[in-house]
């Protein structure tokens, strides 16, 4: 068995720690609640994190960091980017796993032998991580944009009125 | 609606604060992107609003007067004297945390202090140091604490991180509404001028040129002209409204947003084509370049700046000599209306019972404040067969509904604009059921939080319902979300833009616009977002090239 197999054998517990790490970011009353709740549309946001994550795992161990992993990390990151979170703290789950796995399968010397396996696994890590901060900063543009957006559409109609926009000549 | 619990159900209830332990022990940390900016001096002082002066929240200082604690007690007491419910609320709440995790802001942030029941704690901790004998003598023991600035500045930040929804509320086993104790709690901020200037300078607009946007009454005019000209585009139909016509039988006011800000100004095209189709039939309709706003951001400030800017409207209604008041797609306007009006600035006995004249319906609901939402008075229309619609010039949209919290709420409309939908479109579907009608969830910048600033907070305090738009996007292929909130439909649109971007925002005159067959009218090509209709796309396509 290699390393990637042991891991998603032991994906429930691992996501399991992964979501116990990313949760206990947020303040011990609210910790209960995204755990908890299971409805997905009382709680999108812990229902969000549970999902996610759950697929996440093998993804990002195994590096396929295409569309699909994209998706899973951007609806997680989506939601931090918009909390009290510094840029760090709001993607810093995604570098935690590298310690979740060595503390599931390091049990009983599981990983012994597997030095390179491991190393590759921590590398797969490192590119999510990467492709983390990408989301993140996308999400944050975003934010940005909505703001211009929003005062465009406010006032764009009363500008277009009193001839104070000009578009740019045909060619 | 919330159920009174059986006395059996109500003795289950934990008598122990279950949560929040150690809260009075976390300093509030004023965050940027979660709150919005101050008060501007001269937006205050046009109001004559205390303490005017230009102040930023992200100051250590925010230029209060010497003595600004009396002045906050001294308003808290004046008004647990006058408001019975807010007395009440103070006292009987048992902190059983039943609406702990219905506030779209909890659940979106996870910040506890936005859990209604801490959040009111914030004021109950002050009334009981200052009110109660428990609290005066065993202050922290009884949960109670002295007012100090940090204490007061955390009343601000989370007072304003409240949409007044009342999705709380409806859950609360003693029926507590968290929404008056915020209306209560800005009151008090108010007093020292407190105020954010996304909410203060609308309501000096308001009061000099009664629109928030401070436009005057020939732009007004010139905008609704813009419409005409645009109607005329798609329809080949020139209507012809009128303003400001004394001895109208209807004046119609609707929130300036559907004249000045898109895509409400869709929804105002669609006001329009109605009065138009109606006129032959006997409507007899003005609007007013005065009462030019529905809104009211005097309704986020106290209730005294809510009545003086809600009186336009039967002040109008008296200078025209209107029977009645026809009111557009509004949220907030209708709380008012609903449930202040008649007793702010009523009776109003100069105005007749509303009779539609079209169908003869007499809106009885309407006895007392005289004025009728524009989804009774459509749906009552199609329900008489009164107008022409080809609900299929709207099949390239995918409709769901977004229960505004102000009328969904806060006076009961849930099926007359889903009638309204169903008659004028053919693709619908509902939300979950957890997250609609009476439950639905706020579009997280109500009450004056629809600023640029505070993005962030909007963002995630519009994220339960965002996340129910995804599931009917994903399920249904839904790509257009109606409402009858002119907030909603500018916030809802940004929204949108950040958690689905696939899903539009419409009001529901709008849809009625795109289906309703005018009389003479050419054969359409285009929506009235000037999109293609459907099956129609290649035409235009060639008349692009």
């Amino acid at each position: 068995m290699d390393l990637i197999e042991k891991i998603i054998e032991k994906k429930p517990a691992i996501v399991k720690r992964w979501l116990d790490v990313l949760v206990e970011t947020y303040p011990e009353d609210s910790r209960v609640f995204f755990k908890k709740e299971t409805d997905q549309f009382a709680n999108p946001v812990g229902f969000t994190f549970s999902k996610e994550l759950e697929s996440l795992v093998e993804y990002v161990v195994r590096g396929n960091l295409g569309e699909e992993a994209s998706k899973g990390l951007d609806r997680i990151i989506r939601i931090r980017a918009v909390q009290d979170f510094s840029p760090s703290e709001a993607v810093k789950f995604v570098f935690q796993l590298k310690g979740i796995i060595r503390d599931v399968l390091g049990k009983r010397g599981s990983l012994e032998g597997f030095a390179g396996e491991l190393e590759l696994v921590d590398k797969n890590i490192d590119k999510a991580g990467l492709l983390a901060f990408d989301i993140y900063s996308m999400c944050r543009e975003r934010i940005y944009e909505l703001r211009v957006g929003e005062v465009r559409r406010e006032v764009g109609r009363l500008l277009e009125r009193a001839n104070l926009l000009c578009q740019a000549a045909q060619q | 609606m919330a159920q009174t619990p059986k006395p059996e159900e109500l003795a289950k209830i934990e008598h122990s604060p279950p949560l929040m332990e150690g809260w009075m022990d976390r300093p509030v940390e004023i965050r940027e992107g979660f709150y919005c900016y101050g008060a501007k001096g001269k937006n205050l002082a046009a109001v004559g609003m205390p303490n005017p002066r230009d102040w930023n929240p992200a100051d250590e200082d925010w230029k209060l007067p010497e003595d600004w604690k009396e002045i906050v007690l001294d308003g808290f007491k004046d008004r647990l004297d006058r408001f019975r419910s807010f007395k009440l609320f103070m006292d009987i709440c048992v902190r059983c945390g039943a609406c702990a995790d219905k506030c779209h802001f909890f659940i979106g942030s996870g910040d506890p202090k936005n859990m209604p029941v801490l959040r009111a704690e914030l004021f109950r901790s002050v009334y009981r140091k200052r009110f109660t004998t428990a609290g005066k003598l065993f202050g922290k023991l009884a949960g109670a604490r002295d007012l100090e600035y940090n204490v007061l500045k955390e009343w601000w930040y989370y007072l304003y991180q409240c949409t007044e929804c009342r999705r709380c509320s409806l859950f609360c086993p003693y029926g507590i509404d968290t929404a008056e104790i915020t209306i209560i709690g800005r009151e008090l901020t108010n007093l020292l001028g407190l105020n954010t200037d996304w909410i203060q300078a609308p309501v000096a607009n308001c009061y000099r040129t009664g629109n928030h946007l401070g436009i005057q009454p020939h732009a007004y005019k010139d905008m609704i002209d813009f419409f005409v000209d645009e109607i005329e585009e798609v329809t080949g139909v020139r209507v012809n409204p009128s303003f400001n016509r004394k001895g109208a039988e209807i004046l119609f006011i609707t929130p300036s947003g559907d004249v000045f800000a898109d895509p409400g100004t869709y929804t105002a095209m669609g006001y329009l084509m109605l009065f138009h189709y109606l006129e032959s039939m006997g409507l007899d309709i003005t609007w007013s370049t005065y009462a030019s706003e529905g809104g009211n951001f005097g309704f986020f400030t106290s209730h005294e700046m809510a009545k003086r800017l809600n009186a336009k409207m039967y002040a109008e209604a008296k200078r025209l000599g209107v029977k009645w008041i026809l009111g557009g797609e509004c949220g907030h306007m209708w709380r008012v209306v609903h449930q202040y009006m008649d007793t702010f600035n009523g009776p109003p006995d100069f105005l007749e019972e509303p009779v539609s004249p079209i169908t003869g319906t007499k809106f009885e609901n309407a006895k007392g404040t005289k004025m009728v939402h524009i989804t009774e008075f459509t749906a009552d229309l199609i329900k008489h067969n009164k107008l022409k619609l080809d609900p299929s010039r709207n099949d390239n949209l995918v409709l769901t509904y977004h229960d505004s919290c102000n009328t969904a709420r806060g006076m009961g409309i849930f099926e007359e604009p889903r009638y309204v939908i169903k008659n004028v479109c053919n693709n619908f579907y509902e939300m979950p059921s957890g997250t609609i009608r009476e439950q639905t969830f706020c579009c997280g910048s109500g009450a004056g939080l629809n600023a640029g600033e505070n993005m962030e907070l909007r963002m995630r305090g519009g994220l339960p319902r965002a996340n129910a738009v995804q599931h009917v996007h994903e399920k249904h292929g839904v790509n257009m979300m109606a409402c009858i909130c002119a907030i909603d439909r500018a916030a809802l649109t940004t929204l949108m833009e950040y958690w689905v971007p696939e899903v539009q925002i419409c009001g529901v005159h709008e849809l009625v616009g795109n289906a309703l067959i005018l009389d003479g009218e050419k054969d359409r090509t285009t929506d009235l977002r000037g999109e293609p209709l459907p099956g129609m796309e290649d035409m235009e396509e060639e008349e692009d090239v």
